[in-house]
C-alpha cells in the first residue's frame, strides 16, 4: 500500500496552482487536508503525476461574514468550522452536521472544500450545501465563476468543476429569522458514512411551513434535493404529515444504492424515518 | 481479598492492580515492533496475489518487473522449490482430518483470492509494489466453491482432486439416549443460526524480517508472533535448516488474537528469499493484504434443538454444525479444532444427560479460517444460550431462574460432561447470582416493562459459559504438533539485587510481562521495580508454548512462581551461611533479607550479590551459590482448566431504524486466583468488545465469485469506542487445585459470551413482535426485515 511516485509542489498562491494545472492538466491533483486523497494514493486508486499542496495559501482559510452571506474558505478545516462562532450564529446546520463527519483526527485535517470537491454521495457536506442554497466560488487562470450547489454535484464523485478550476470558497446565506435547521443521519457507527442522511432548512410562518429544502446523502449517486417532498409539505400546517405522500415523494426523487449489506429499499425507508424526525423537529421549533 | 493465603505477604503483588512496567515505554514511543527494525542491506518483498478465488496459473511473465530499477529478484514457486518444502495442516488426534499440501507461492493453481503467486524483492516496498504491477499472470478461472453446503453436495467438484471430496473433518458425539429424551420431552425448542466470517484486525499487521547468515546457515527471524518456539521449529523444518540455527526474536506485538499463530505463505516466502539471496528480507502485511490473508474466523451454520422435561429441566441437546474453512486446513494447528470445541462445549454449564452433536468442516474457495480468540466458544455458547432462553420462555420461567435450575449441581464436581469435558470446579450459580446483583436485574426488568408501554424496546440477554484455559498436551502435543504446552521461567539474581526474568510465555499487549513480574517478585520477596522480564527470544528464554488458549498467566505464572520460590531458597541458604543463621529463620522482604519472625533487617540482596559475585573468597569452599534457577510447569491433571462466567447485556432497539444501542454490559468471571484485577478486567472488556464486534458489525462479505467485498477498514466495521457500553467486571474466585498459584486463564471468556448475550438481549427486546434473529451480524436491515418494516432484497 505505497503510492506511485509523484512530484510535489507547495503552492504559495493560487497562481502557483493554476500554473501547475496549466503544465500538467488532469495529471495534477490538489492536496488539501489529504483525508481522502492520501488513502486513494496509497491504494493506487489515484495516480497523479504531481500533487499541488494548497495548505499554505492563507486566503483560502478564512470564515467571513459578508452582508447576507457567510463566506467559508475552501481550506477551512471541519473542526474549525464546527467551532466557529460565526457559523454557530448564522449557519447552525453546519455545526450539527459536522459532528457527524468522521472522527476528530479527521476533522482536524479534512477541509470543507476537499469534501465538497470529492463529492462523495455519502458525505454530509454536499447535502448541507444543497439544503443551504450555497454558492460555490471557483477560480481559474481565466477568472472566477460562481456555481449554485444544485449545479455543482452532477454525479458519482463528480462535480461541474472544469479542468484548471479551483474551489476557493463557499458562500452560505445567513439563516433568517424563523429559519429552522435540521441535520440527522443513520450510521452503524459514530463517524461512519451514513446508511441515509438528511439536511433540511425550513421557514415557517403563522403555523405553516412556508418553504423547506430537503437534501439527502447516501440516497443516490450524489447528494440529492427532493423537490417532490418539498411540494408535499410546503404550505401544510405545522405537524401535518401525510405519510404515504412523503414515501411516494421520496421514491420519486431518490435512488438509493444497493450494497452487500443495505438495500435500496432499506435506505429509502430510513430516509422516510429521517423526514418524519425532521418534520417533528421543525414543528417543535416552530412552536417555541 | 479477605482470605489470607501463603501469597498474601506484606510485599505480595498477587491480587493487586499494579501498573504495567512496559506502559511508559510503549506510550512514550519506545516500543520496538518489527517494522521499527532496519537491518543493513535489508530488502523488501511485495507479492502478486491472485485476484481469483480459484484458477489455474497458466504462465507468469516476470520480465517487466525484473527490469525495473531497484528490483533485486522476482520469483515464482519454481524458484523457491529448492529452498522450501510444502506443509499439510493435519493432526493425529483429529481422526480422519485431511488437507492438501501448501506451498509458499502458488504451485500452478490458486485456491483463494489473495494467494501469493509471485514475489518481488526490491530496495524498498514501494519499488516492489511498482514491480508487482508489471508482472503479467495468465490465469484460467475455475468455478469457485464458496458455499459450504454446496461444497458437500455429492456432485460438487473437489477443490483438491487428490482428497476425493471437500470434507476436511467430521466428528460425531452421541450419548445414545437422545432420541428418547426428545420423544418424551415436555417441550422441544430448536433454532438455526448463522455465525458470520470475521477476522482479527490487529493494530500491528503480521510482520517479519528474515536475516540469513550463510556462513553458519543460521536464520534469525524478527517476528510479530504468539509462539516463537513453534515458529522456530516450523521455519527450520520447512527451510531445511538445523533448528538450533534458527532464532526467533519477538519484540513488542501490537495485538494477535490468534492471527499470529499460524503458518502463512508470504512469511515463509520471505524467509526462503532471505536464504536464497543471503540478505535480510522484510515483509510487513499492509491492511489490504491483512484482510485477505490473515486467518478468518467462525463461518458456521448450526442447527440445534433442546429437550426439556415436565419439571423444566434440560434433558438433551442435539446439534449439527457446519463450517467453511477455506481451501486448506491451516498448519500446524489445523482448522478442525474450532468445530471440535463447538462439540465439546455446547451446553457446558448444564446438567443434561443426553447429547448428540455432529460437526463438519468443509473446504471452500475463500480465505483460510482457523483459530481466533475464543476458538469455537462463541458458537457453542450462542447455540446453547439461545436455546436455553427459548426453553425458559416456553416453560414460562425467567431465564435466570431457568439457568439456575439447570446448572450442574455445585456438589457434583469434578464433573464429566456428556461430551467428555472434565470440569474441576465451576461456580455458575455464584457467578449468576452476583451478575444479577451487579446489573440490578430486577430493576432492569421493571424498566424494560415500563418503557415497553411507551413503545421503547429494551432487552436483557443472559449467558452462562465455560472456557477452555491452561491446556495440557492433550490440545496439540498428542496430535503430533511440536507446540509446547509446558512453559518455563528462568530467574537470575544479579549483583545489584535486581532480578532478570526470562519466560517462555509472550507479551502481545495483554500484560503478560506484568503478570510474570508480579508472581516472580512476590515469590522471591523483591520489589517489582527490581525485576526485568524478557520474553520472545528463543535464544534466551526457556522453551515454551507462548500465548494461546488463555495459558500465559496460568502456565507461565506457575512456572514463575516455582522458579521464584526456588531462587528464594537458594538465596536464603547462601544468606544463612553469610549471616551464620539458619535458612528457615530468614525471609526476604522488599529485597532485604530479614529475620522471619520480627522482620529485623539483616542484609540487602545487593550485599549478598556483591559477596557471591565478587568476594567468593570470603565464602566457605564447599558452598556453591546458585543464583540462577529455572523451573518448568505443565498442567497435566486435566486436559484443560475450565473457567466459567456469566454475562448480561442490556440494549435498546429502535424499531424504526433497526439500530441497536448497547446500554450496559456486565461480566462475572471465575478465573481462579486473580493476579491483577485491572488486567483481568481489561482482558475481559477487550474480549467482550471482540465478541460484540461480530454480533453487530464485523463480517467478511464474499461475493458468489469468492471475492472479499469489504476488505478495508472503510467497509469492514470494527467495534469502536462510540458504540461500546460500559462493561462492568467482577469476580468469583475458585482457584484451580492443579497449581499452587491457582490461576486459570481469562483471555477469551469475554469473546465467548458476548455474541450470545447480544443475540439473547435482541430477541428479548423484540419479544412483543414474535420475531427471532439468529443470523449474525445483526444489521439494521436484518432487524427491519424481521419486523416487516422492509421486505428485504429478495422481494425488491
Amino acid at each position: 500500500m505505497k503510492p506511485r511516485t509523484f512530484d510535489y509542489l507547495r503552492a504559495k498562491t493560487l497562481a502557483d496552482v493554476f500554473a501547475v494545472f496549466e503544465a500538467h492538466g488532469d495529471e495534477a491533483l490538489i492536496l488539501a487536508g489529504g483525508q481522502s486523497v492520501v488513502p486513494a494514493l496509497n491504494m493506487r486508486l489515484s495516480e497523479p503525476a504531481i500533487l499541488v499542496d494548497i495548505n499554505r495559501i492563507p486566503e483560502l482559510d478564512r470564515i467571513e461574514l459578508q452582508g447576507g452571506v457567510v463566506r467559508i474558505g475552501a481550506l477551512c478545516r471541519h473542526e474549525t468550522v464546527r467551532r466557529s462562532d460565526v457559523i454557530a450564529g448564522h449557519v447552525p446546520l453546519l455545526v450539527q452536521a459536522l459532528a457527524h463527519v468522521a472522527h476528530p483526527a479527521i476533522r482536524n485535517r479534512g477541509t470543507l472544500g476537499g469534501s465538497l470537491c470529492n463529492a462523495d454521495p455519502a458525505a454530509e457536506l454536499p447535502a448541507c450545501a444543497l439544503a443551504l442554497g450555497t454558492t460555490m466560488v471557483v477560480e481559474s487562470a481565466s477568472g472566477s465563476r460562481r456555481i449554485p450547489a444544485s449545479d455543482f454535484f452532477i454525479g458519482f464523485y463528480e462535480t461541474s468543476l472544469e479542468p484548471g478550476e479551483v474551489l476557493v470558497a463557499m458562500e452560505v446565506p445567513v439563516a433568517g429569522n424563523g429559519e429552522i435547521h435540521f441535520f440527522d443521519e443513520i450510521a452503524r457507527r459514530q463517524g461512519d458514512f451514513a446508511l441515509a442522511g438528511l439536511a433540511a432548512v425550513a421557514k415557517c410562518d403563522g403555523g405553516r411551513l412556508v418553504s423547506v429544502r430537503f437534501a439527502f446523502h447516501s440516497c443516490g449517486d450524489r447528494s440529492l434535493l427532493s423537490p417532490q417532498l418539498s411540494a408535499v409539505v410546503e404550505g401544510m400546517p405545522n405537524g401535518a404529515v401525510d405519510g404515504a405522500a412523503i414515501d411516494a415523494a421520496l421514491k420519486g426523487d431518490l435512488d438509493p444504492p444497493d450494497d452487500a449489506v443495505t438495500s435500496s429499499e432499506t435506505r429509502l425507508h430510513l430516509a422516510g424515518v429521517l423526514v418524519r424526525r425532521a418534520l417533528a423537529h421543525i414543528n417543535s421549533e416552530a412552536d417555541t | 481479598m479477605t482470605d489470607l493465603s501463603g501469597l498474601d505477604r506484606p510485599n505480595s503483588y498477587i491480587g493487586r492492580s499494579v501498573e504495567r512496567p512496559n506502559a511508559a515505554r510503549l506510550t512514550r514511543g519506545r516500543g520496538r515492533f518489527v517494522d521499527d527494525i532496519d537491518l543493513p542491506r535489508m530488502l523488501h518483498v511485495a507479492f502478486a496475489r491472485s485476484p481469483y478465488a480459484h484458477a489455474l496459473v497458466k504462465s507468469v511473465d516476470t520480465a517487466g518487473a525484473a527490469a525495473l530499477a531497484g528490483v533485486i529478484r522476482v520469483v515464482t514457486m519454481s524458484d523457491l522449490a529448492e529452498y522450501c518444502t510444502p506443509w499439510v495442516g493435519v493432526l493425529d488426534h483429529l481422526k480422519g482430518i485431511k488437507s492438501a499440501s501448501q506451498w509458499p507461492l502458488a504451485n500452478g493453481k490458486v485456491f483463494s483470492q489473495g494467494e501469493p503467486v509471485a514475489a518481488v524483492v526490491a530496495a524498498s516496498r514501494a519499488i516492489a509494489e511498482d514491480a508487482v504491477e508489471r508482472i503479467a499472470i495468465d490465469y484460467e478461472a475455475l468455478d469457485p466453491q464458496v458455499d459450504p453446503k454446496a461444497s458437500l453436495a455429492p456432485d460438487a467438484l473437489p477443490i483438491h482432486a487428490e482428497l476425493g471430496d471437500n470434507l476436511c473433518f467430521e466428528r460425531k458425539i452421541d450419548t445414545g439416549d437422545v432420541d428418547e429424551a426428545f420423544s418424551t420431552a415436555a417441550h422441544v425448542v430448536e433454532a438455526e443460526m448463522r455465525f458470520n466470517r470475521h477476522t482479527g484486525v490487529t493494530l500491528e499487521p503480521r510482520s517479519i524480517i528474515c536475516d540469513f547468515d550463510a556462513s553458519q546457515r543460521a536464520l534469525t527471524l524478527y517476528m510479530s508472533v504468539q509462539c516463537p518456539h513453534m515458529s522456530k521449529n516450523l521455519f527450520a523444518r520447512h527451510l531445511n535448516l538445523d533448528e538450533n540455527n534458527v532464532r526467533v526474536i519477538c519484540g513488542d506485538v501490537g495485538g494477535s488474537f490468534g492471527i499470529k499463530i499460524h503458518t502463512y505463505a508470504d512469511e515463509m516466502t520471505a524467509a526462503a528469499l532471505a536464504v536464497m539471496l543471503e540478505r535480510p528480507v522484510k515483509f510487513v502485511a499492509d491492511r489490504l493484504e491483512s484482510f485477505i490473508t490473515d486467518i478468518h474466523a467462525r463461518d458456521h451454520e448450526a442447527k440445534a434443538r433442546l429437550a426439556v422435561d415436565g419439571d423444566g429441566r434440560i434433558t438433551a441437546f442435539d446439534l449439527d454444525d457446519l463450517t467453511g474453512i477455506g481451501p486448506f486446513s491451516v498448519y500446524p494447528r489445523t482448522s478442525g479444532i474450532e468445530v471440535n470445541q463447538v462439540l465439546n462445549l455446547t451446553g457446558g454449564p448444564y446438567a443434561h444427560g443426553a447429547y448428540r452433536a455432529h460437526g463438519r468442516v468443509v473446504f471452500q474457495n475463500k480465505n483460510n479460517m482457523c483459530q481466533y480468540r475464543g476458538v469455537g466458544h462463541p458458537i457453542a455458547v450462542a447455540i446453547a444460550e439461545h436455546l436455553v432462553d427459548k426453553a425458559a420462555k416456553v416453560t414460562g420461567q425467567d431465564p435466570a431462574e431457568f439457568r439456575r435450575r439447570n446448572f450442574i449441581a455445585d456438589d457434583a464436581y469434578p464433573y464429566t460432561s456428556p461430551s467428555g469435558a472434565i470440569y474441576e470446579r465451576q461456580s455458575h450459580r455464584e457467578c449468576l447470582d452476583k451478575l444479577l446483583e451487579k446489573c440490578a436485574y430486577d430493576d432492569l426488568r421493571a424498566e424494560q416493562s415500563a418503557l415497553r408501554r411507551k413503545g421503547v424496546y429494551r432487552g436483557i440477554g443472559l449467558v452462562s459459559l465455560v472456557e477452555v484455559t491452561n491446556p495440557s498436551p492433550a490440545f496439540y502435543g498428542v496430535g503430533g504438533a511440536r507446540i509446547a504446552s509446558q512453559d518455563g521461567c528462568t530467574l537470575r539474581l544479579d549483583p545489584t539485587g535486581g532480578v532478570t526474568c526470562l519466560t517462555g510465555v509472550t507479551e502481545q499487549g495483554q500484560g503478560t510481562e506484568t503478570i510474570i513480574a508480579q508472581v516472580a517478585a512476590t515469590a522471591i520477596g523483591i520489589n517489582m521495580a527490581n525485576i526485568r522480564v524478557i520474553t520472545g527470544d528463543t535464544e534466551t528464554v526457556p522453551y515454551g508454548g507462548g500465548t494461546w488458549a488463555s495459558r500465559a498467566a496460568g502456565i507461565g505464572g506457575e512456572a514463575a512462581l516455582r522458579a521464584g520460590k526456588a531462587l528464594k531458597q537458594n538465596i536464603l541458604s547462601v544468606a544463612a551461611t553469610i549471616l551464620q543463621d539458619r535458612a528457615e529463620n530468614l525471609d526476604i522482604r522488599d529485597g532485604v533479607i530479614v529475620t522471619a519472625v520480627d522482620r529485623t533487617e539483616r542484609m540487602p540482596l545487593s550485599e549478598l550479590g556483591r559477596i557471591v559475585y565478587f568476594r567468593g573468597d570470603t565464602l566457605p569452599k564447599d558452598l556453591a551459590p546458585e543464583l540462577v534457577v529455572t523451573r518448568h510447569y505443565t498442567q497435566n491433571t486435566y486436559p484443560f482448566c475450565f473457567t466459567n462466567a456469566a454475562h448480561a447485556c442490556y440494549l435498546e432497539v429502535d424499531t424504526d431504524t433497526g439500530m441497536i444501542r448497547l446500554l450496559g454490559y456486565w461480566v462475572v468471571e471465575d478465573c481462579g486466583t486473580v493476579i491483577n484485577p485491572k488486567l483481568v478486567a481489561e482482558q475481559t472488556r477487550g474480549g467482550v468488545v471482540q465478541g460484540l464486534g461480530p454480533a453487530l458489525f464485523e463480517e467478511c462479505i464474499y461475493s458468489p465469485e469468492g471475492q472479499l467485498m469489504n476488505g478495508s477498514l472503510a467497509d469492514y466495521l470494527v467495534p469502536m469506542a462510540g458504540e461500546m457500553p460500559d462493561i462492568v467486571v467482577d469476580h468469583v474466585v475458585t482457584p484451580t487445585q492443579t497449581s499452587e498459584l491457582g490461576a486459570k486463564g481469562v483471555g477469551e471468556a469475554g469473546t465467548a459470551g458476548a455474541p450470545a448475550a447480544v443475540m439473547n438481549a435482541l430477541n428479548d427486546a423484540l419479544g412483543p413482535f414474535d420475531v427471532e434473529l439468529t443470523d449474525m451480524p445483526f444489521t439494521p436491515e436484518k432487524i427491519l426485515r424481521a419486523l416487516g418494516r422492509v421486505s428485504g432484497r429478495d422481494q425488491k
